[in-house]
């Protein structure tokens, strides 16, 4: 094909990619050293460590789907003010009137799927014993990887404030209010009286400190809101970067010695 | 409970179009075994199925009351009054050790193949009974039918290749993963596996949202409580463990106990075989204490909560409506009532009116020794015990610290079903209740 030849021989479609087509051996392996996305792999690995019945390619599947629920995301956050006038008539709006509404399914059910991907992810690796020496470590980094991704899926449930929604939140986040010591109606909470005042009251324990009030209301959503849209992906991308480092440094997908 | 008629109209298209797939999917299987041409029996078999699901599919068509293909009545009613969280904890657990003990028998394909259509037509039938598919197919809840397949389906593909390990492990071969350790270039093999099971998970999600609309309720309302209020699906194994247990212990000690457990599990497990490869024989004890806690004490209980637990949270069986009305009687027991009326025939101890707080709390304790001197015969002898006993190995190789700890999370583990078995024969309420300081357990 001339045409496509010409657009790879010109200036600026090797400024951008910095190697050939990967069409030989030489430049498959050029390719991965040089691309940026391509270089969190290794250039040549184990038949093993690819093959579908050993990783379920579940580790994949979830990063996928945390990419799928970024981009989504970010795109509903264009139609939905976290505020409580506006959050439930925009919700309604996206799914009455706008017309890139699925949207929010598309962003809702692979909520779910991330959730169940990354159990049978951490499922997988336990079958095939991958938390052994050397990747104990990431084990523990993807069992945080674990919460976040249920505190994302969490803060996000309350966002559409309907009565799914903020009861869902009600009923989760009143197990707070139980926290030993911290929580008000918790076990031990008479112990942090200073000087006969009680420290620990509905404005001030672990539930308010959750809810940012002493119930599911609008300090709650705008808190969710920023947790859910800035804070814990934030930490996710994070993680997710040094849990894909370690398995490279830990020697790659696992497998027998 | 309502008049069946339209709702199987309703449900019509949808079950047509499940026995339909039932249908392609074993003929596809079919057409493969008989182009093997070693299985030809089976072949049969699977073309015969599909047969049959074809006849179903246009029975559930037809939207019928006598034609749409369902479980007899009285069969649901049975289920119904048999079913309670009794049975179902027990029936579960038998269920998933008979598949432990015979897994060589259920990994066999056909063995399995077998399982999946059952269990796919058991779904079909249920899903033309009103009550069953108005849970089942609350948009929310669809996500742990998906879940609930695909567990089996990769314990499955992990089980089968364990078995086939084992085996080999036991003449003296290596696992079957080391016979794959040739290396290949990762583009384009493995750039490209991606790239197909990128473009499957977006196909699949986009039929997934394309199908089932995202729900929207009423606008949130302080006032209006649901009933059953439930916590979003994949807490739902927590909220249940409210039922034996106050919300500190169940809802926050229990789950950071969780959590730091799957933190500690590889620095506890000192087992080096069945690194990297399935494996169930070399590396038995840590897999079924895996298997317990992630299929008993989570995955059940969550498809316990969201399907059985209705209105107030009382237990509704799959076929049952849900009626806010259902009421249980609860006469549940604390230890110290127990300990000190039923059996001693005396009163709680009681602090005198006006006394020190000395003496309060001294009666407290007394008021609670039973409860407590169990508590910590459990959480404090129990561990050394063990530890010259059953696991005595464990203890000489773990050394103290690491030992102690594995000994106490699992002790934690297993407070769970020690008090629902409490709770079944006893009705014991709380072992320890201290109210005073909110301390129940
Ligand atoms: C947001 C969630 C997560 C993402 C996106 C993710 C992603 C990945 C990916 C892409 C891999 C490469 C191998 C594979 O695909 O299986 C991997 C490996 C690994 N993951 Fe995760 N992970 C997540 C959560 C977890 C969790 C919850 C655990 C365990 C508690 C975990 C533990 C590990 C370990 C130990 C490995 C190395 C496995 C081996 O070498 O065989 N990850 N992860």
């Amino acid at each position: 094909m001339a045409i496509g030849e010409t657009i790879r021989n010109s200036q600026i479609w090797k400024s951008i990619f910095r190697h050939p087509m990967p069409l030989d051996r030489r430049n498959r392996i050029v390719v991965m050293l040089t691309n940026f996305f391509l270089h969190l792999h290794p250039v040549s690995i184990k038949k093993q460590g690819i093959a579908l019945s050993f990783t379920w390619c579940m580790g994949g599947v979830t990063f996928f789907l945390f990419l799928v629920e970024t981009v989504t995301g970010v795109l509903l956050m264009f139609y939905y003010r976290p505020t409580l006038e506006w959050a439930y008539n925009d919700i309604l709006a996206l799914r009455d009137v706008t017309s890139l509404g699925i949207l929010r399914e598309l962003h809702r059910w692979g909520a779910h799927a991330m959730v169940i991907t990354t159990w049978l992810h951490m499922y997988r690796v336990f079958l095939t014993g991958s938390y052994k020496p050397p990747r104990e470590f990431n084990w523990v980094i993807g069992v945080i990887l674990l919460l976040l991704t249920l505190l994302l899926s969490f803060t996000g449930y309350l966002l559409p404030w309907d009565q799914l929604a903020i009861w869902a939140i009600t009923v989760g986040s009143n197990m707070a209010r139980a926290t030993p010591i911290l929580g008000y109606e918790g076990p031990g909470q008479q112990l942090l009286t200073i000087g006969g005042i009680d420290m620990i009251t509905d404005g001030s324990d672990a539930r308010f400190g959750l809810l940012g009030a002493r119930f599911v209301g609008e300090e709650t959503l705008n808190r969710f809101y920023v947790l859910h849209c800035i804070a814990i992906p934030l930490a996710t991308s994070l993680l997710l970067a040094i849990h894909f480092w370690r398995v490279r440094k830990d020697g790659g997908i696992s497998g027998p010695l | 409970m309502h008049s069946n008629g339209f709702f199987l109209k309703d449900v019509a298209g949808f079950l047509g179009g499940y026995y339909a797939f039932i249908a392609i999917m074993n003929g596809v299987a079919s057409l493969i075994l008989w182009r093997r041409k070693n299985q030809l029996g089976w072949a049969f078999v699977w073309a015969a199925v599909a047969g049959v699901m074809l006849i179903l599919a246009s029975l559930a068509l037809s939207g019928s009351a006598t034609l749409v293909p369902s479980l007899p009545l009285a069969a649901r009613k049975l289920v119904n009054a048999l079913s309670g969280p009794v049975l179902y904890t027990l029936g579960t657990t038998a269920l998933l050790t008979v598949l432990f003990v015979f897994r060589k028998f259920f990994v066999k394909p056909m063995v399995a193949w077998t399982v999946l259509n059952a269990l796919l037509i058991l779904m079909g039938l249920s899903m033309a009974d009103e009550n069953f598919a108005s849970i089942v197919m609350k948009p929310d809840n669809v996500p742990i039918v998906g879940l609930v397949f695909m567990l089996a389906f990769f314990t499955w593909v992990a089980t089968s290749q364990a078995v086939v390990n084992d085996e080999r492990i036991k003449q003296g071969l290596p696992p079957m993963e080391k016979l794959n350790d040739e290396k290949v270039l990762v583009w384009p093999d493995l750039v490209y596996t991606e790239l197909i099971c990128m473009v499957a998970v977006s196909a699949f999600l986009l039929v997934w949202a394309l199908v089932l609309q995202a729900p929207l309720e009423e606008p949130a309302s302080s006032v209006k409580t649901p009933n059953p209020s439930k916590a979003p699906w994949y807490f739902l194994g927590l909220q249940e463990m409210l039922v034996y247990f106050d919300p500190w212990y169940a809802g926050v000690v229990l789950p950071s106990m969780v959590v730091f457990g799957l933190m500690a599990m590889p620095y506890l497990d000192f087992n080096k075989k069945g690194n990297g490869y399935y494996s169930i024989e070399e590396r038995k004890f840590s897999y079924l204490v895996y298997q317990f806690g992630f299929f008993e004490l989570w995955i059940t209980l969550i498809i316990l909560g969201t399907f059985l637990r209705g209105p107030n949270w009382n237990f509704f069986g799959p076929f049952e409506y849900w009626t806010p009305y259902k009421v249980e009687v609860l006469n549940n027991v604390d230890l110290p009532q127990f300990f000190w009326v039923n059996l001693l025939d005396r009163p709680l101890p009681r602090a005198p009116q006006g006394a020190g707080t000395l003496v309060q709390v001294g009666t407290i304790l007394l008021r609670e020794s039973p409860g407590l001197i169990l508590l910590g015969a459990y959480l404090v002898l129990l561990p050394p015990l063990l530890a010259v006993t059953v696991f005595r190995q464990f203890f000489a190789k773990m050394g103290f610290v690491r030992y102690m700890i594995m000994a106490n999370l699992m002790l934690l583990m297993l407070s769970l079903p020690l008090k629902m078995i409490l709770r079944w024969t006893l009705n014991l309420k709380y072992i320890v209740s201290i109210p005073e300081f909110s301390l129940n357990f």
